[in-house]
């Protein structure tokens, strides 16, 4: 990512999985939003921490890593419906043969990459499964 | 509003032009698309290009006022012109734009081009330039990669309609046959299933040849009012349709990710504004940067119902000669994807079909064409339909 | 005044790796040294675990088994011989983790492997003085053995956080005093940029571990006017399975008395979470009245002894979070190809 305020600046919602909510909707929103999409300017945006628990609705196993992840390969991405209704994209850990669509996951804390030997390191939130295999 | 019609179109060849730089690809389409409308640089009264990331790929923004100087529209003539950004949608959305300043009566004759010129860098570079079409924060730093997402929308989609890796690799063969027959695609070698389930895995269940490659290259078309478009072409194409949508730009914000809802919605508002639907389209140009896209974008047309996209493949409902032929052109995969140009490449091919120029590709008796250009995972789909008559 | 553990959490990784399996890559003798280090294999931190994702983790779990505001805690400290960053704390990482910033203090600490019961005394001091409420120590570490050396037998991965305080109703073990030994005796070092630690090999033995030990859980026995019998635990810092051993003999306690807490056979030597993991797995078990005496080793030199007494909340809040067995049953076993991809030890472009 190379920008340290960018990364910084997102840190809450990246260890914690802190989001949003629209009281007037009850729509939740993670990553969080500032704006509901529903309600536009009629919304009332509050913020909600997210327990960190969903399932999963679509993966894949990236062969082909993405800049800053070539030593990781092959990684398990997903999309993962979190409990409270919003989705996500983040890697899976566990054993690609046992991951599956609609699997239970829980968060997990881990580091997501760094910026070479010399910059900085990224922490986050990452997902294995819920019931243990 | 006026009605809008095309009167002059070309591509250059589509390939790694290690030789050319992205201003000489773009002069030459630019240029012969000038000549083929039989119009002269006075006469222009705007341009607009599309061009995804000329900053990452050679460090070079103010894309627009670049084309126009080296096509010496700038220092004497002073064209008005304009670069056009929408991801992987760059050149549909420059098209777009020229015909509206058309229709609206502000400009008459338009260049409408679009180029991109991808191996200047490394293929690690390329790809990460690319993915700033997804969502850089939430999904570019969990690792996300353009086989990525679109592998995922593939996995959900074979799971809940028994779409097969075969039927996807089916799409690459299609287009790898038109693509021989295209002298300006980057690929024209024919391939079988098999190659494509044998070639590497990028992003399960995407095998390399699933993906479209990195390509350099530059198309552009001339557009002018309908109403003059006689004096300058016995075979000005119509515009009978500009439609445009837009959705989430993270795939996981998407209502279900097995439809791109923006093609959905941008494709109702084409077929509204031509009077027309699926069924009389003769030909069309979608957005194959994935096989998986080329099957969603048929369903998402209306050309299959939603989950058979596979098997009308298998079918050969979408080769030249079935019931509707898909990427004559040789689509994204073979044709190649040079990312700001694609959009215009579309127009082009259509262009050529529907004035029955398209030689070895040519579908017999086409009156209606359609292009669909989308930008990322699906968060903007740009449509076109195009007819031989007025 | 009373101070003692709230609350505790441990972490260990899944991937392990066997003696066997290093010393194939070698052409070491596997069975000579199972028998002689007492470790069978040691845990290997995922390609994408560190000391702060461990910390985080552990911490967690303490968090989790005291169910306390996190606004309380009033400092965090965590003791690494692998901290992340060599200057930028792993500390505020953890603090922000586990939602205690901004009102606290934070800090590193690094002695081998007594960084984490270094933290804890700190702790202790601060609550106690009533400086701060509630504070967290942890341990944690990734640590790298160098290729091909003894140490790659036994240097593991895993760490524990304890929670301090000072209200007797929130109290699952009482701490009733601590006693250090410290010298100046480099028996292990590693300098600043080097990745692999440097050892005295035999002199890491007699002149650092057991002097260090004897004197400091001597001085706190002393100190308390209490015998080895009047315990019903020991936990001694496990490098292998035989130094702890030894020490206990040389103490006179008993072989039953140091088992539960003995971990380094299944999970290696955790460097700062070492003697912190036995105490971990020892409360996991242990009954109300239950008393531990733990010391604690780190090169350098130094020890921190601990006499403690478990209190009737330990059945209260032990089920709360995962215990040390249950974190370490269901291995995933890897070859020496993957664990030199996970622990850094191949250098990519």
């Amino acid at each position: 990512m190379s920008s340290v305020p960018r990364f910084w600046r997102s840190l809450g919602s990246r260890y914690n999985l802190e989001g949003t909510r629209c009281k007037e909707c009850g729509e939740y929103y993670y990553p969080p939003r500032n704006f509901c999409v529903n309600c536009r300017r009629g919304g009332h945006i509050e913020p909600y921490n997210f327990k960190g628990t969903g399932e999963i609705i679509s993966y894949t196993i990236i062969h082909t890593a993405a800049e800053g992840f070539e030593g990781q390969t092959p990684y398990t991405l997903a999309i993962i419906q979190l409990d409270e209704g919003p989705s996500l994209t983040s890697q899976v850990i566990g054993d690609p043969e046992k991951i599956h669509i609609g699997m239970r996951v829980r968060s997990v804390f881990r580091k997501l990459g760094e910026d070479g030997e010399r910059g900085m390191i990224y922490y986050g939130t990452k997902f294995v499964p819920a019931d243990p295999e | 509003m006026r009605d809008v019609a095309i009167i002059g179109v070309k591509n250059t060849k589509f390939g790694e032009l290690w030789e050319r730089s992205l201003r000489d690809i773009v002069v030459e389409a630019g240029i012969g698309a000038i000549q083929d409308a039989g119009v002269s640089g006075k006469d222009i009264s705007a341009l607009y290009v599309g061009n995804m990331s000329g900053g990452r790929f050679i460090e070079q923004e103010h894309i627009g006022a670049l084309i126009a100087d080296y096509s010496g529209l700038s220092k004497n003539l002073h064209v008005p012109a304009t670069r056009v950004e929408a991801a992987c949608a760059s050149g549909g959305l420059a098209l777009r734009q020229a015909i509206m300043s058309v229709a609206s009566g502000y400009s008459d004759i338009v260049v409408a081009a679009g180029a991109e010129k991808m191996t200047d860098v490394g293929s690690e570079e390329a790809s990460s330039a690319l993915a700033a079409a997804a969502d850089r924060e939430w999904e570019g730093m969990a690792g996300a990669t353009f086989p990525g997402l679109y592998a995922m929308i593939a996995r959900l989609h074979m799971h809940r309609y028994g779409t097969t890796s075969e039927q996807l690799a089916e799409v690459a063969v299609k287009n790898h046959k038109n693509g021989s027959l295209n002298p300006i695609a980057q690929y024209r070698n024919r391939i079988t299933v098999d190659d494509v389930l044998n070639s590497i895995m990028v992003a399960d269940p995407l095998h390399i040849y699933d993906c479209s490659p990195i390509t350099d290259g530059a198309s552009a078309v001339v557009l002018a009012p309908a109403d003059v478009a006689h004096k300058y072409t016995d075979t000005p194409i119509y515009i009978k349709a500009t439609a445009q949508a837009s959705d989430t730009i993270a795939l996981h914000d998407r209502r279900d990710i097995t439809t791109l809802d923006a093609t959905v919605m941008a494709a109702k508002r084409a077929y509204s504004m031509a009077k027309l639907g699926p069924e009389d389209i003769d030909v069309v140009e979608v957005h194959d940067c994935f096989t998986i896209a080329e099957i969603c974008a048929i369903e998402d047309l209306g050309f299959a119902e939603k989950g058979k996209g596979g098997i009308v493949t298998a079918n050969g409902e979408t080769a030249i000669g079935g019931r509707i032929p898909v990427n004559t052109s040789g689509g994204l995969k073979a044709c190649g994807h040079p990312v700001g140009a694609t959009g215009i490449k579309q127009a082009v091919e259509i262009t050529t079909q529907l004035r029955g120029e398209a030689g070895k590709r040519q579908v017999d008796g086409a009156e209606y064409g359609m292009t669909h250009n989308v930008g990322g995972s699906g968060a903007t789909a740009v449509i076109h339909i195009f007819s031989r008559e007025r | 005044m009373t101070i003692g553990i709230v609350s505790y959490g441990a972490y260990v990784p899944r991937y392990r790796i066997k003696i066997e399996e290093i010393a194939r890559v070698w052409g070491d003798n596997a069975e000579a040294l199972k028998s002689g280090l007492k470790v069978y294999e040691k845990s290997v931190p995922d390609i994408d675990e560190d000391a702060a994702t461990i910390a985080v983790e552990a911490a967690r779990f303490a968090m989790a088994r005291s169910g306390v505001d996190p606004a309380r805690i009033g400092a965090v400290y965590t003791g690494s011989e692998s901290h992340p960053y060599a200057v930028k704390p792993t500390s505020t990482i953890v603090a922000q983790a586990i939602g205690a910033t901004p009102h606290m203090t934070a800090a590193d600490f690094e002695f081998a492997c007594k960084a984490g019961t270094a933290a804890v005394q700190a702790c202790m001091g601060l609550v106690g003085s009533g400086m701060i409420d509630l504070g967290l120590a942890i341990g944690a570490d990734v640590s790298q053995g160098a290729p091909s050396d003894a140490l790659e037998y036994t240097a593991a991965a895993g760490g524990v956080a304890c929670l301090i305080g000072r209200k007797e109703s929130e109290l699952a073990a009482i701490i009733e005093d601590t006693y250090s030994f410290t010298t100046d005796t480099p028996d292990f070092w590693r300098r600043e940029g080097m990745p692999y630690p440097e050892h005295g090999g035999r002199f890491t033995g007699e002149p650092g571990y057991f002097k260090h030990v004897t004197n400091g859980a001597k001085g706190l026995l002393e100190k308390l006017g209490t015998k080895p019998e009047d315990y019903d635990y020991a936990v001694f810092h496990q490098p292998n399975g035989k130094f702890p051993s030894k020490a206990a003999k040389i103490l006179g306690f008993t072989k039953a008395q140091i088992a539960p807490g003995l971990v380094v056979p299944k999970i290696g030597n955790t460097y700062s979470g070492s003697c912190l993991m036995g105490i971990a797995a020892t409360l996991d078990q242990a009954k109300p009245g239950d008393r531990i005496f733990a010391t604690a080793f780190g090169s350098g030199a130094g020890s921190d002894a601990f006499s403690i007494t478990v209190t009737d909340r330990i059945e209260e809040i032990r089920n709360r979070a995962p215990k040390v067995s249950e974190l370490i049953k269901d291995p995933i076993y890897i070859d020496y190809a993957r664990y030199a991809k996970h622990k850094g030890k191949i250098r990519l472009a």
